[in-house]
């Protein structure tokens, strides 16, 4: 090897160099692995927890809506929907999407929002496509499956309310969380694809019938199947509720006030429970289980009928003559006058300059406090109003009910408007005047109220003073105790001047009485104007309702209860533009509460025929 | 042993008995191989969940194969690899040429070549038979012979004609393996430093260019590489989970068989590519510190079994082939810890494959063959001289 000899030396030295480059590579290697083992270790371990653990939230199934019978209002149906896991896809969500909607029609803008809400939520959570899929649709999901990473098929509940749109704005509806719902409700730990509680009772025991989210931690591998389950923590079923409603007479009042826009409501004295709470026109909740197309939402949203508002507590009216019942009961109680005093009408009071007209022209004569609630006679209360003052009126108002909410357990109730002293010198820095206090009288001016305020009032005067705070749900404290301490001499003749408008002849419902085994109706009459009549109108006659717009037609009320002997039930009937209490309101009211003393009779019977059974 | 030595280096004799020859081999090179291939055989099971099928059995009957091809090419005089080695070149660089042509597609590339019985990789071939090719070209060769820049020319046609069919298939990794491999051996026959430093700079520069002969997928790993959590779901998911896996086993590891990452398959290519993963994950630390111990042990001692060669050609050959098995480590591991972008090269006698595993065996043979024949002594012009 003589002719490479200083080539063996460079190689040899070479190799040396080479071992050493390579030893050195080595410690590069191991420094990087002690880097990542040791130093980065924590890290690398809680990111392949991240990588293994998968947390699946159980949703709990709502609980139902039963009413006073045990009939469902509200309940569960099983359906399948299907959802998809971005982190299965691949990568690919809008291609598997686009893969799915081949086999079951998904509008663009649902795209869309699965796009969105994946971006939104960790990467292993599963985003609902679409609900209640058909039995085909779900078919051919199950056969295409290899096709679609990521997509599974869910168990899932729909609500049903049997009811349908008989009940809508006393059960509600539920519908998908939205981004605000998420950020308010984040305590509850609720999914993001569950529906909650919209308006109505749905609304107000959201939290009791929705339960308890359960949570599974699972073991999930790179395609994000689940290999195990590591904890389970069930779900907590939402509790049902009993309500005070009555499917039937629901029914009932649905049927009565389908053509109108209008509400009724029906409280049981005794116990302050809603039996009967209805608003037309209405809406079908069924309706908000599939996504809403414009159309639909728009002719509920800007009909101007207003279905989707909840007339009886969210109506706001003057509500005229019944408010006289509010002002008898506070002259009574603070002896401006008594069961004997007479005021004569002749048509016309003068006040200053101002002339007030009673709604008959040529006056009732001389009246005594029952005669003029049976005639509704205008005089009687200007004057009685204008010697009790507004304070005493309006004192008697707010223990009655009128200018706070009820508390009903529902929600967007609104409180109405008590007008006071105080009030008008701080809305309009003026001083409260005599003409205002006469309005008040005849329950006009800036005096507004919810229907459910009226049969409120109606409901705590038939009920001997009682403070009745109206109520759907049922619960444990049903005796009320409260009073409102009015004499009950006073209350009694009230209600003997409320009995005469129905049963007696020329009281202004006295064509709409009714006669259920001897039961009865009491109750007054009110129309209240929507427009002012001007001085040119009255002198040329006025105008009959029916040739008005419906706009401009009077609201007419009918607040009521029976039976007369041994009060039961209170009840409003309120039509929007009805024209008339006597001629629109009080039929329907006595319509409401025949079939109601017809259906209790019934329901007592056949519990006698169950016990002698027994 | 009879031993012929001409003084004169122009003639020699040299003859020893297959009997000799295995008294001779290193049994402790051999043994090392053997350590490894036993940790290889633990984790394919570990792999699969805990059972011998798909892999390790397999992996373990691939391994008696190649530990015959290993002795067959050890007892095999070295003078006959010498004088084929230029046909063992051509062969297989008609085998590339043949793959390119008509190879059958696996792996979204033409790498294999279906010969009925066995499907051969005909790249893995050319690393050994490179080196051989070489090797004899550098045997006789002078110092003054090698710093002739023009002596270089044909060696590095020899390199470039498979490396160009490779990338043809493409396959960067194995590609980049020969073209590293043949670098080394110009850099060990002693080449002059400038001239690795002049190609060095001149390769920087035509990075550019390379760039746009990249296959989209190659442009998409080199990118993710430089930034793994540009594509955390594509591309830079193996970077990425592939780090988590490593770094989750901690100092001690997870314990054999309980691996998570492994086994609920966040590591695409466990059992091949990524095993090292597997390793790290349930070993921690000190397992993949062990085996680097054992690779190292191989390097080295392999490096001085080359030394100990009395001919050129042997320690050349020796040498090449033990750069060759250290890329495969340096690569994979590197690649592995998101040291290097994520290129196709198997962890040396670990990973699942049979073709890797034959063509290392067969290396390993060569190594111990030109250690058997330490004190063979061949002319100049090789065996024509005799």
């Amino acid at each position: 090897m003589t002719w490479q000899a200083d080539g063996v030396k460079e190689i040899t030295r070479r190799t040396f160099l080479m071992g050493g480059i390579q030893i050195a590579l080595a410690c590069v290697l191991f420094g990087r692995m002690f880097y990542l083992q040791v130093i980065e270790a924590d890290k690398y371990k809680m990111l392949a927890d991240k990588n293994r653990i998968g947390v699946r939230l159980i949703a709990p199934p709502r609980g139902l809506i039963l009413d006073y019978n045990d009939i469902p209002l509200a309940y569960n149906r099983k359906a399948f929907r299907s959802v998809i896991v971005a982190e299965d896809t691949n990568g690919s969500v809008r291609s598997t999407l686009l893969n799915l909607s081949k086999l079951v029609p998904i509008s663009d803008e649902e795209i869309e929002r699965i796009v969105k809400e994946i971006k939104q939520k960790r990467s292993f959570m599963s985003v609902r496509i679409k609900d209640d899929l058909s039995f085909d649709e779900m078919a051919s999901i199950q056969l295409n499956i290899p096709d679609l990473p990521g997509i599974s098929i869910e168990d899932s509940l729909m609500r049903v309310y049997p009811t349908a749109e008989k009940s809508a704005h006393a059960i509600g509806y539920i519908s998908f969380m939205t981004e605000e719902d998420l950020k308010e409700q984040e305590k509850l730990q609720k999914m993001p694809d569950v529906r909650i509680g919209r308006t109505g009772v749905e609304e107000f025991y959201e939290e009791k019938l929705y339960g308890k989210t359960g949570t599974r931690k699972v073991e999930i591998n790179a395609v994000g199947r689940e290999v195990r389950e590591l904890e389970k923590q069930d779900a907590v079923p939402g509790e049902n509720l009993r309500l005070f409603l009555d499917s039937r007479l629901q029914e009932i009042g649905y049927n009565a006030l389908k053509e109108e826009a209008a509400s009724a409501v029906l409280i049981d004295i005794e116990t302050g429970g809603v039996k009967m709470l209805v608003s037309t026109p209405s809406y079908d909740p069924n309706i908000f289980n599939a996504p809403l197309d414009m159309k639909t939402w728009e002719n509920l949203s800007k009909n101007e009928r207003r279905p989707l508002m909840n007339k009886a507590i969210a109506g706001l009216y003057s509500p005229g003559s019944v408010f006289k019942i509010v002002v008898a009961l506070a002259a009574l109680e603070n002896n401006v006058i008594n069961e004997h005093t007479r005021i004569q009408c002749d048509g016309r009071l003068l006040v200053g300059n101002h002339p007030f007209h009673c709604w008959k022209k040529n006056g009732h004569g001389a009246l005594n406090l029952v005669e003029a609630l049976q005639h509704s006679c205008d005089i009687f209360f200007y004057q009685v109003a204008y010697d009790t003052g507004v304070d005493k009126i309006v004192e008697m108002a707010a223990r009655l009910g009128f200018g706070e909410i009820t508390g009903i357990d529902l929600i967007g109730e609104k409180g109405g408007l008590l007008p006071s002293r105080l009030w008008k010198e701080a809305k309009y820095g003026d001083a409260w005047r005599r003409g205002d206090t006469m309005n008040l009288g005849i329950g006009q001016g800036f005096l507004l109220a919810t229907p459910l305020q009226m049969a409120l009032m109606m409901a705590r005067v038939a009920g001997q003073g009682k403070k009745i705070i109206p109520k759907l749900a049922q619960s444990e404290e049903v005796k009320i105790e409260e009073t409102l301490d009015i004499s009950p001499k006073n209350l009694k003749l009230v209600l003997k001047g409320l009995n005469a408008v129905v049963n007696e002849r020329g009281g202004t419902a006295y064509h709409t009485r009714i006669n259920v085994n001897g039961q009865r109706m009491g109750g007054k009459t009110a129309s209240t104007q929507i427009r002012r009549i001007t001085l040119k109108e009255r002198e040329e006659g006025l105008k009959q309702q029916h040739e008005l717009k419906w706009k401009d037609r009077d609201h007419a009320f009918f607040v009521g209860y029976a039976p007369t002997d041994r009060p039961k039930y209170a009840l409003v009937v309120a039509v929007e533009h009805g024209g008339g209490g006597g001629s629109k309101a009080a039929p329907i009211a006595s319509e409401i509460m025949r079939k109601v003393l017809e259906l209790e009779q019934i329901d007592v019977e056949t519990k006698k025929t169950k016990e002698s059974q027994k | 042993m009879r031993l012929f030595l001409d003084r004169n280096c122009y003639f020699k004799d040299f003859e020893m008995s297959l009997q000799d020859k295995l008294l001779n081999m290193s049994w402790s090179f051999f043994f090392l191989i053997c350590c490894v291939v036993g940790i290889g055989l633990i984790l394919l099971y570990s792999a699969a969940g805990g059972s011998m099928e798909p892999w390790a059995e397999r992996q373990f009957f691939r391994f008696i194969l190649g530990c015959g091809v290993f002795f067959t090419i050890l007892l095999i005089d070295l003078r006959f690899w010498m004088k084929y080695a230029y046909v063992f070149y051509a062969i297989s660089l008609l085998l590339l040429v043949a793959v390119d042509v008509r190879g059958v597609v696996g792996m979204g590339a033409q790498r294999w070549l279906d010969l009925g019985f066995v499907q051969l990789q005909p790249s893995e071939l050319m690393k050994i038979n490179l080196v051989l090719a070489l090797a004899r070209y550098f045997h006789g060769s002078s110092k003054e012979d090698i710093e002739r820049t023009t002596y270089l020319i044909i060696p590095i046609i020899m390199m470039l004609l498979p490396v160009a069919l490779i990338l043809l298939q493409p396959d960067l990794g194995t590609a980049s393996m020969l073209v590293f491999v043949t670098g080394a051996i110009f850099f060990l026959v002693g080449v002059q430093w400038w001239k690795f430093i002049i190609v060095g700079l001149v390769g920087l520069a035509s990075i550019p260019i390379g760039w746009h002969f990249l296959h989209d997928y190659q442009k998409q790993r080199v990118l993710t590489f430089l930034d793994p959590e540009r594509d955390p779901l594509g591309t830079g998911y193996h970077i990425m989970q592939s780090k988590i896996t490593l770094g989750s086993g901690g100092l001690f590891g997870k314990g054999f068989l309980e691996g998570t990452q492994g086994h609920l398959n966040f590591i695409p290519e466990k059992h091949t590519d990524f095993i090292f993963t597997v390793l790290s994950e349930e070993f921690g630390l000190v397992g993949s510190s062990v085996l680097l111990v054992l690779y190292m042990a191989i390097i080295i001692l392999g490096l001085r079994m080359a030394l100990k060669s009395s001919n050129f050609f042997g320690k050349i050959l020796a040498l090449g082939l033990v750069v060759n098995f250290s890329l495969y480590v340096f690569i994979n591991t590197a690649m592995v810890m998101g040291l290097l972008p994520i290129v196709g090269v198997p962890l040396p006698l670990v990973s699942y494959g049979g073709s890797a595993m034959m063509v290392l065996m067969a290396g390993f043979g060569f190594i111990e063959c030109v250690y058997v024949n330490q004190e063979m002594v061949i002319g100049r012009l090789g065996l024509q001289d005799e």
